[in-house]
């Protein structure tokens, strides 16, 4: 915050340190409930952190919160080695369980869409590059579908599409909500392969999930409800 | 709970405690005071005899629906801008009221009218201003009531207040040009510094009476909205404790 | 304009022509309401022509405000709206532009058809364009108004009819100064530009406060 922007030295510096996402005492309400309080923790780049925990804990508001679509009741969150003022979503793709793939659209239309529309993130610390569309389909194997409507996409064919939105725009942080859900083994091992890349390029990968996960450098972040009512909450150290 | 166990809304609900008997007795002497000089002090106007007296409900009234919209944008700004924790239940509870008191102003109106006009109702520019009002309060109402959670409720409403609250001179501007447009203006108008102090003492106290009872109706429903909003926080604490844990995080290193 | 403004321009626009053809419904439910009114007033023409601009007003904004309740919505249903709120772009500019792509594929089929609909109503050539002129420059209006609504009612499940109760009162003066502005066309009581500028107005104020109302509503919705 303090930093002067660009041109300055000690700026220049800073940005190729590497990145890292710091979450510090996130606390949150939704529906005037708590759904958890005082959640810190540091996320370096390469790195993936996996959520678990049972159902309704707040796996998936957790993400919604780093995603910015719930709004934070206390603490903060950014990412540092990055621009100055933007905030975490902008160096964020959301993979949830919508696909938000427009049926009336070709699957090639569908993901050229979201390339032009969602602006992406170009740090000296992440190395990921934007994919070409056809090339990104042609990766996750349905090549083949880029002229058809994607209404004509199987559950696992459009869960696939909406994966591609993720290479044709680099963004550092990827945060996926149960991200092997509608994938057959095949694809499921596809996609472990692209998280992996996506961490030995300098990404971070925020997940929730209920199966394992071979991913090359992982950390847990475990849910669980607190005994008491007022809640606890341990730094997660490295 | 989130914010309702803390400071603002407790001390609030004690402030009313202490208040709202005083506002009471003060809002009975003052309807007492009022009634009785628009009743028996204020004289028959010389065309329209007793019928005049409708006046000293309708204009104070009138007045009211036009403060309790201001309420509820002020509020509306309370809960946008300095997202004070009180300031939705506010704007929640003003709109019912200002609802009731612009209903008060269009029935008095239209049978103050009828002996007037020869019929209850006429697209006159301020009567047709107050029935926009009164659409937008109710509508404002029924978008409270569709929404489940009453934090989403109230900051959906603000929104919608204060665009209304943008739009009402812009609204009352058209229907006056529009009235004139398709009539010339006939109507008596009750304005203007000539108003004998005859007429002007009993509707100043009538006025001072239902801005009296605006606030005690106001006070006693933010009570018990504030109530209410305890029990649901209450109730879906209960039904959070019987699941499995919602309350905490803690954190765990692996590998 | 910047390219994620056309590319997301050119996706709404190509969205509501194939989903359902939504213009030609726009444009069928006008038609309906416009033919229902002779039956309730009668046939006579002179009355039609009296009340002919009004009529087309008023059902110019009823089918604006039929199509409005799906604006946000659809993208909300299968999660774009939640990808639109991290994708960096200011969403004001968003709501404009789909504001605008809404417009082109609902709005503008409407006043191409006014001037059709006039001939039923006996309208004379100058009422006809009077009327063209004044929904081109208004119905904008009732869109970016309607907007607001829309984005009000976004995760309501049948929010069609409140968002119409919300909306009308907010668009009575459009409707006012509309109709004005071709009824001073024909038989002149003001000068016309009077009210046809005022209209032009009111079109810019909603084209700043709906996008702001709206983004707002919309950033609240996703939670």
């Amino acid at each position: 915050m303090t930093e002067l922007p660009t041109n300055k030295a000690p700026s220049i510096i800073r940005r190729s340190s590497p990145l890292k996402l710091i979450a510090e005492n996130l606390t949150i309400d939704r529906g005037g409930r708590r759904v958890f309080q005082d959640l810190s923790f540091t996320l370096e780049s390469g790195t993936a952190l996996v959520v678990t925990g049972a159902n309704g804990i707040g796996k998936s508001s957790l993400l919604r919160t780093l995603a910015g679509l719930v709004s934070l009741a206390g603490g903060a969150m950014h990412v540092e080695g990055g621009e100055d003022d933007r905030p975490l979503a902008e160096y964020a793709h959301y993979f949830g369980h919508q696909n938000a793939v427009k049926p009336a659209l070709t699957a090639l239309e569908n993901l050229v869409f979201w390339q032009s529309f969602i602006a992406s993130v170009r740090i000296d610390a992440f190395a990921g590059a934007a994919v070409p569309p056809e090339e990104a389909l042609a990766t996750l194997g349905i090549g083949h579908t880029a002229q058809l409507p994607a209404g004509y996409l199987s559950a696992g064919q459009t869960r696939r599409l909406a994966l591609a939105r993720l290479l044709v725009t680099p963004r550092p942080v990827w945060l996926m909500d149960e991200p092997t859900s509608a994938l057959d083994t095949a694809s499921e091992a596809q996609l472990l392969g692209l998280m992996n890349d996506h961490l030995g390029s300098g990404g971070m990968i925020v997940t929730a999930t209920h199966t394992e996960l071979a991913l090359s450098n992982t950390r847990v972040l475990h849910l669980r409800a607190a005994e008491p009512v007022r809640t606890l909450t341990e730094e997660l150290d490295a | 709970m989130a914010i309702w166990d803390y400071a603002n809304p407790t001390r609030f609900l004690r402030l009313v405690q202490i208040v709202l008997p005083w506002l009471t007795g003060l809002c009975v002497l003052a309807f007492a005071a009022g009634l009785y000089m628009s009743f028996f002090v204020a004289p028959d106007d010389y065309q329209q005899g007793d019928t005049v007296r409708i006046m000293y409900i309708h204009v104070p009234a009138a007045w009211l629906s036009m403060m309790c919209y201001s309420i509820m944008a002020v509020s509306s700004l309370g809960t946008l801008v300095w997202k004070h924790p009180l300031a939705d239940v506010s704007a929640k509870c003003a709109a019912p009221i200002g609802a009731a008191f612009t209903f008060m102003a269009l029935v008095t109106g239209s049978l103050w009218g009828k002996p007037m006009w020869g019929t209850y109702w006429v697209w006159d520019a301020r009567l047709t201003s107050v029935l926009v009002l009164l659409i937008m309060y109710l509508g404002l109402m029924t978008l409270w009531r569709t929404m489940e959670d009453p934090i989403k409720a109230g900051k959906a409403a603000a929104i919608l207040t204060l665009v209304g609250a943008l739009n009402l001179p812009v609204i009352k501007f058209s229907v006056d040009w529009w009235n004139t447009l398709h009539q010339p203006a006939s109507v008596i108008r009750m304005d203007g510094p000539t108003i004998h102090p005859d007429i002007l003492w009993p509707l100043l106290v009538m006025a001072v009476a239902f801005t009296l009872l605006f606030f005690v109706l106001h006070l006693m429903a933010m009570r018990n909205e504030i109530l209410r909003r305890r029990v649901r926080a209450m109730r879906l604490r209960a039904a959070s404790a019987a699941q499995p844990g919602t309350a905490a995080a803690t954190a765990q290193p692996a590998e | 304009m910047s390219s994620w403004g056309v590319a997301l321009f050119n996706r709404d626009l190509r969205l509501s022509v194939r989903i359902g053809g939504s213009a030609l419904v726009g444009v069928l439910f006008f038609l309906a309401v416009v033919t229902v009114i002779p039956f309730g007033v009668g046939p006579d023409l002179n009355l039609l022509a009296r009340i002919g601009p009004a009529i087309l007003w008023i059902g110019a904004l009823l089918a604006t405000l039929l199509g409005l309740d799906r604006l946000f919505q659809a993208d909300r249903e299968d999660g774009t709206l939640d990808l639109m709120l991290m994708a960096g772009r200011p969403l004001e500019l968003v709501v404009l532009i789909k504001c605008l792509a809404h417009w082109v594929a609902t709005g503008l089929p409407l006043v191409v058809a006014a001037p059709l609909l006039g001939i039923f109503l006996n309208l004379d050539p100058v009422a006809m364009g009077a009327v063209t002129l004044t929904l081109l420059v208004g119905t904008p209006a009732l869109t970016l108004i309607g907007a607001i609504g829309a984005a009000l009612t976004v995760s309501l499940r049948r929010g069609g009819l409140l968002l119409a109760v919300l909306v009308i009162p907010l668009a009575i003066p459009v409707l006012i100064f509309g109709v004005s502005a071709a009824d001073a066309a024909i038989h002149d009581p003001v000068p016309f530009l009077t009210p046809f500028l005022i209209l032009t107005a009111l079109s810019l104020i909603a084209a700043v406060v709906g996008p702001v109302a709206a983004a707002m509503a919309l950033r609240f919705s996703a939670d």
